[in-house]
């Protein structure tokens, strides 16, 4: 949160015009109606993953056991790291919001650029558990061939939908982040942003926490199962 | 309502006399084709939407009309099985996706929400745009499968069918999913804009009906369509990959996947009526020159019917999912006609005491008045658990929709674009042959459709290509009655063409309606209006006067003593 | 214009009742119709009345002063609620009444497939039409070994989804002999419409001697004449014909003896051991040409019954 002190400093805020559409009357009018409409897009997001979350808690009730046991399979460790660099993200992305409003121009290119190494790491890591899993043979359902396929894990391959269809899914939209954060380290270059305007860092980052906040769901729900 | 403004609020007498508009309105405002393309215009995009999806109902009733003649006749009458399945899966998927569910809102809505608020656009243009361009897109794809192998799932591409089926499931469910974004888009927007672009005076009681049903629709497209997007997306995955989500043989569950369908498309039909139902206050009222009666209450069973619409979805699978769960759905299911029987019985008690004219859209309100609620009942004999075991996959369940998405949303459809038809284009059109449409249009449909209860509560299951010969003479009947309909629909677009080429011109208010879009010109100006728009009550008609010379409702000059705001009306 | 004529006993809304759920239904039905006939009728000579009444007339500006009765609201908020929680307890009690079969039913196993069913009798017999006996309670044992079909006798008024990979359930109780429509409500395919068949109801006393006699068919008959019932019973007629013609699978019509093609360019003779191996695992050794669809009859044809078919097939010169 800006202090009020500080805001009084600069320009009061959604002050800069340069950017206001026609149809608002004023930009404060433009930034409510874009803050709204990212908020309605994050309702939308929330249901979106929410049918998967329903598949697995359905398939969870059904084969608890099956979902212990596989979740053995999959590597707490990396999940872990995973979950700090994201928090991490999180933290650089709020700040960047606050170099904006603060007009520090130097912080937040810096913050939007750690941002954008986070996510990749992000990715980095996923691309190597994926890849562990492709050797394993730990697939999704059809193409399931983990060792103990057909034996002890006779649905182990339900499970591994679950977590293919959720960690892609979730990493797809890491990676529209990372092109929505680029967008704003080109603007932020540029110097579009100041206290008066700084509407797209905001919403961006709004998507972003949604993001973040998905994994916080996922890592629990599909490593620490048991 | 019987809020009455205080004078104050009124603009003074010269501002209403209809000054000459200088500016030109939005279709001559640029030209080439260029200038529609990249327009931000809502009005541009309302009409572009209005094109787009008279198209696909154009297709969709060819459809329809092949499927019936083929019905005439047991076995082969005019194609294959293959070819019949693939005939009522596209018939079904474009009526709905293509053409119901972006009806009303994308098309009229869009050319009317925001000049009926006093706004100069939608929040978002530019997402406007978009959410037309991928209506194109989805379009496109879910034609793509007609071409390549064509779609022959049913409109509800329930699995394992349609993962093992070798049509081209994966091109129409990835347009569905498109068409999907572009529905959120619209409803984003609409939310947004009702939210802030309202101007000063423009409060929510304000609002007219059809602001309250766009806004209480949009709320269902951002909530329930995304399911829909995850679960086409699973779906594709399924097919493609193989991720078991759905196939008992991998694991999954089909039912799982028929209550994820249903938990969108249930509130879909919701998204199909409410429109309709905000377009049929308006016509009541303005045609009876009284305001709506209920007010409020159709305010909140707009809301009502969006928020219980979600609790249903079940009743769709009454002979697949748990008793339990059976029990729970049909209870709930019933709810959801009280807020809409508010709504019938709020337009009668409009009626009541008004002054009735029986143009074209006020028969068009009053036929959807009367097939609505044969509609709606007979949803009821669906809704019972008893009758539902027996009804369930027949022509009863048939003609019920028919009855509720042709009988109610699209005869609304129809009224108001009879109604906005001068306001879009500035034409007036031949009341008389428009009369005769909706007579026509009326007759066909009930004879094409009312058999069908018969058919189904007599056993008739829906999707057959082939039946037993004892069901033959209803379907002759409703046959015949497709083909009268038919002639209906063509006379209707005839009468629509003919006022573009050589109607009259339009008066900015030809009705005498009190809503804002009336008061700026016909067709609109670019931004709207030229100047901005004083909020009133949106029903108080009783203010306008008839200038026999130009057949324009204008304001009569305000005399103070007439109304005071000391006063109230009710 | 024979075609529309109806049969006497059945009444407009509703085919034929022939079973204790079908009366209970019908009751339900008329409860709703009348509720909903007093409304619609109630509402159409309103609108119209209203039409007539307060049509415009030059210069005559509408009359009503009320704008809204919050009583009047709430009362048609109220009394169709009342109704409808009327209708919804009155299907429940029906519906109470189709899903608790009573303890004695006798069972029956029903397997639907594309697009034929199969229906189990305790004995092991397998028929392709549903025979019960009258006044009998029967309990069916339903699944699918492909998509989903669903179990719909409009006489009895029951129905049940049929689902692969679970087993659902469907009881009725039949109240008069005689033979009744049953229809596959589920959409599953290009012959969807035609996965008909029929229930026969068999008098008191007689449907025991029809399962005896029906189920020594392999003895009853020569194995030609076994093997053809079987063909046409269990679904074979679906894919392959007997008069040369093409289907989903090859004709059987001269097929004995043949040389068949393999799809990996091998080639086998048609005899015994192929046609059985052709049946218990058609993927094995398919042929040229076509596209692998026939599902699997292991564990559903019994030896004698697959020599009755090779006899029959044998015998298609
Ligand atoms: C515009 C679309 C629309 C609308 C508005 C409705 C409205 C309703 N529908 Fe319908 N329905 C469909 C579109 C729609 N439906 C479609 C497309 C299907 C089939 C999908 C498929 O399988 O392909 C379907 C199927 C369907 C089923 C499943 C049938 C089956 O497959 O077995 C059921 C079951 O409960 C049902 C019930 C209802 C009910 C109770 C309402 C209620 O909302 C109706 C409320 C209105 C009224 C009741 C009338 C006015 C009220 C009064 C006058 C008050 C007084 C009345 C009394 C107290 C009696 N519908
Ligand atoms: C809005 C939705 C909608 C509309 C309007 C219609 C319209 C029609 N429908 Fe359809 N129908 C569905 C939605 C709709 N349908 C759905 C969802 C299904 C289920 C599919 C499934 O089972 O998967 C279905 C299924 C369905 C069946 C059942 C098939 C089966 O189960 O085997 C039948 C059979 O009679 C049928 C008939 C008709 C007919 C005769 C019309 C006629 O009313 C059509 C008349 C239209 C025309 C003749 C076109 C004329 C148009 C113009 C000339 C242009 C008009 C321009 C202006 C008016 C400006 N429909
Ligand atoms: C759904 C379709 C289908 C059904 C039902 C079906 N078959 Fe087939 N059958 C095929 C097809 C397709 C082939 C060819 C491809 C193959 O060999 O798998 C085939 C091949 C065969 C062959 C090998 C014939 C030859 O000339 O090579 C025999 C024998 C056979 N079927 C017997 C049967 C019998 C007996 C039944 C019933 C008990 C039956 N089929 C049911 C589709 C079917
Ligand atoms: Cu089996 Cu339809
Ligand atoms: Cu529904």
């Amino acid at each position: 949160m800006i202090a009020e002190a500080q805001l009084s400093q600069g320009p009061a805020p959604h002050a800069d015009e340069t950017f206001r559409a026609h149809h608002f009357e004023t930009a404060e009018q433009q930034f409510a109606a874009a803050k709204l409409g990212m908020w309605l897009f994050l309702v939308t997001e929330v249901l979106f993953f929410s049918g998967l979350f329903v598949a697995y808690a359905v398939f969870r009730v059904l084969h608890p056991e099956v979902f212990v046991n596989s979740a053995a399979l999959l590597d707490t460790k990396l999940g872990a790291i995973n979950t700090v660099i994201l928090l991490f993200s999180s933290l650089t992305m709020a700040w960047a919001v606050r170099c904006s409003q603060l007009g520090q121009q130097r912080g937040l290119v810096l913050c939007l650029s750690l941002t954008i190494a986070a996510a990749v790491a992000f990715l980095g890591v996923k691309g190597i558990e994926y890849a562990h899993k492709w050797h394993e043979g730990h697939l999704w359902a059809s193409q399931y061939g983990g060792p103990q396929a057909g034996e002890t894990f006779d649905r182990a391959g339900s499970f591994f939908s679950v977590y293919f269809a959720m960690t892609g899914l979730h990493a797809v939209h890491i990676i529209a982040g990372i092109a929505a954060i680029g967008w704003l380290l080109k603007r932020s270059l540029r110097g579009d942003f100041s206290p008066a305007y700084y509407t797209p860092v905001d919403v961006v980052g709004l998507y972003w926490h949604l993001v973040d906040l998905v994994w916080i769901f996922l890592f629990p729900l599909l490593y620490l199962v048991g | 309502m019987s809020t009455t403004l205080p004078p104050t609020t009124r603009l003074p007498e010269q501002a209403w006399k209809s000054e000459p508009i200088s500016e030109p309105d939005y279709l001559r405002n640029k030209r080439g084709i260029m200038s529609w393309v990249y327009t931000l215009d809502h009005k541009r995009i309302g009409v572009m939407y209005l094109i787009g999806i008279l198209t696909a109902f154009l297709m969709g009733g060819v459809m329809a009309i092949l499927v019936r003649t083929e019905l005439l006749s047991p076995s082969r009458t005019i194609m294959g099985p293959d070819a019949y399945n693939h005939m009522f899966t596209l018939h079904g998927a474009i009526m709905t996706f293509l053409f119901i569910i972006p009806s009303i809102p994308a098309a009229l809505g869009n050319f009317i929400l925001p000049i009926m608020l006093g706004a100069k656009d939608v929040a978002f243009p530019r997402m406007n745009l978009a959410s037309w361009y991928l209506w194109v897109f989805g379009a496109v794809f879910l034609i793509a499968a007609m071409a390549l192998n064509g779609l022959d799932t049913g409109w509800t591409f329930y699995t394992p069918y349609s993962t093992t089926t070798n049509s081209s499931v994966i091109s129409a469910t990835l347009g569905v999913f498109i068409l999907g974004f572009s529905s959120i888009f619209t409803g984003i927007n609409f939310i947004a804009t009702v939210h802030i672009m309202r101007p000063k005076g423009m409060t929510w009681f304000r609002m007219p009906l059809f602001l309250w049903s766009l806004y209480s629709t949009a709320i269902i497209q951002v909530l329930a369509t995304p399911v829909l997007g995850i679960t086409l997306l699973l779906l594709i995955a399924e097919r493609a990959l193989g991720i078991g989500f759905f196939d008992p043989k991998l694991g999954g569950d089909p039912v799982l996947y028929q209550h994820f369908f249903w938990f969108y498309s249930h509130p879909a039909v919701y998204i199909m009526i409410l429109p309709a139902m905000g377009v049929i206050s308006e016509l009541i009222s303005t045609f009876s020159r009284t305001p709506i009666f209920g007010y409020r209450f159709m305010c909140y069973s707009a809301i009502a019917i969006a928020f219980l619409g979600f609790l249903v979805w079940g009743h769709h699978m009454f002979t697949s999912e748990s008793a339990m769960a059976a029990v729970i759905f049909s209870a709930l299911t019933f709810s959801v006609s009280i807020p809409s029987g508010i709504k019938v019985f709020n337009w009668l008690a409009t009626l009541y005491k008004g002054s009735i004219s029986l143009t074209t859209p006020m028969c068009f309100a009053l036929s959807f008045i009367l097939l609505f609620t044969i509609g709606g009942l007979t949803g009821l004999f669906l809704g019972a658990l008893a009758t539902d075991i027996h009804l369930h996959d027949t022509y009863f369940v048939v003609a019920h929709f028919h009855y509720v998405m042709m009988g109610g949303s699209l005869m609304a459809f129809i009224g108001g674009m009879f109604y906005w038809w001068p306001k879009l284009f500035g034409k007036m059109y031949s009341e008389f042959w428009g009369r005769i449409s909706c007579l026509i249009i009326f007759i066909g449909f009930n004879w094409t459709f009312f058999p069908q209860f018969i058919l189904g509560s007599r056993g008739m299951p829906r999707r057959f290509y082939d039946y037993k010969p004892e069901y033959q003479g209803l379907h002759v009947i409703s046959t015949s009655g497709a083909f009268f309909l038919g002639i209906g629909l063509i006379l209707c677009a005839a009468v629509f063409l003919h006022s573009l080429w050589r109607g009259r011109r339009a008066p900015a208010n030809p009705w005498g309606a009190a809503t804002l879009e009336w008061q700026t010109a016909s067709p609109p100006p670019l931004h709207n209006f030229v100047d901005d728009p004083v909020v009133t009550d949106p029903y108080d008609m009783a203010d306008f006067e008839l200038q026999r010379d130009t057949g324009d409702y204008v304001r009569r000059p305000y005399t103070p003593s007439q109304s005071d705001g000391t006063e109230t009306q009710s | 214009m024979s075609a529309f004529s109806m049969p006497a006993s059945a009444r407009l809304w509703m085919p034929e009742s022939a079973s204790t759920a079908a009366q209970q239904v019908d009751w339900v039905f008329d409860v709703v119709l009348v509720i909903c006939t007093i409304f619609f009728v109630g509402i159409t000579g309103a609108l119209v009345a209203f039409v007539v009444r307060y049509r415009r007339r030059e210069g005559t500006p509408a009359t009503r002063q009320l704008h809204h009765h919050t009583g009047l609201e709430v009362a048609w908020s109220v009394i169709p609620g009342i109704l409808l929680a009327v209708i919804f307890i009155v299907g429940l009690t029906g519906f109470m009444q189709l899903t608790t079969p009573p303890e004695d039913a006798y069972e029956v196993g029903v397997i639907g497939k594309k697009w034929v069913w199969a229906f189990q009798y305790p004995n092991g017999y397998i028929d392709d039409t549903l025979h019960v006996p009258v006044d009998q309670p029967v309990m069916l044992n339903m699944t699918s070994d492909d998509v989903i079909h669903s179990m719909y006798i409009p006489a009895f008024r029951v129905k049940r989804d049929v689902i692969p990979g679970r087993y659902t359930k469907l009881w009725f109780e039949a109240t008069k002999p005689g033979e009744f429509n049953l229809f596959c409500a589920e959409y599953c395919g290009t012959k969807h419409s035609n996965m008909i068949s029929s229930v026969v109801v068999h008098p008191p006393g007689e449907f025991d001697r029809w399962l005896e006699k029906a189920s020594n068919f392999l003895e009853t008959m020569s194995p030609a004449e076994a093997g053809k019932l079987l063909y046409k019973r269990r679904g074979c007629a679906q894919c392959h014909s007997v008069d040369g013609s093409q289907m989903a699978g090859p004709s059987f019509l001269a097929a004995w003896g043949q040389t068949a093609v393999l799809d990996d360019g091998s080639t086998v003779e048609v005899d015994a051991n192929y046609i059985r191996e052709s049946i218990l695992e058609p993927q094995s050794k398919a042929r040229a040409g076509y596209r692998k669809v026939m599902p699997t009859y292991q564990g559903q044809l019994k030896d004698e019954e697959i020599s009755a078919l090779i006899e029959f097939i044998k015998s298609l010169k």
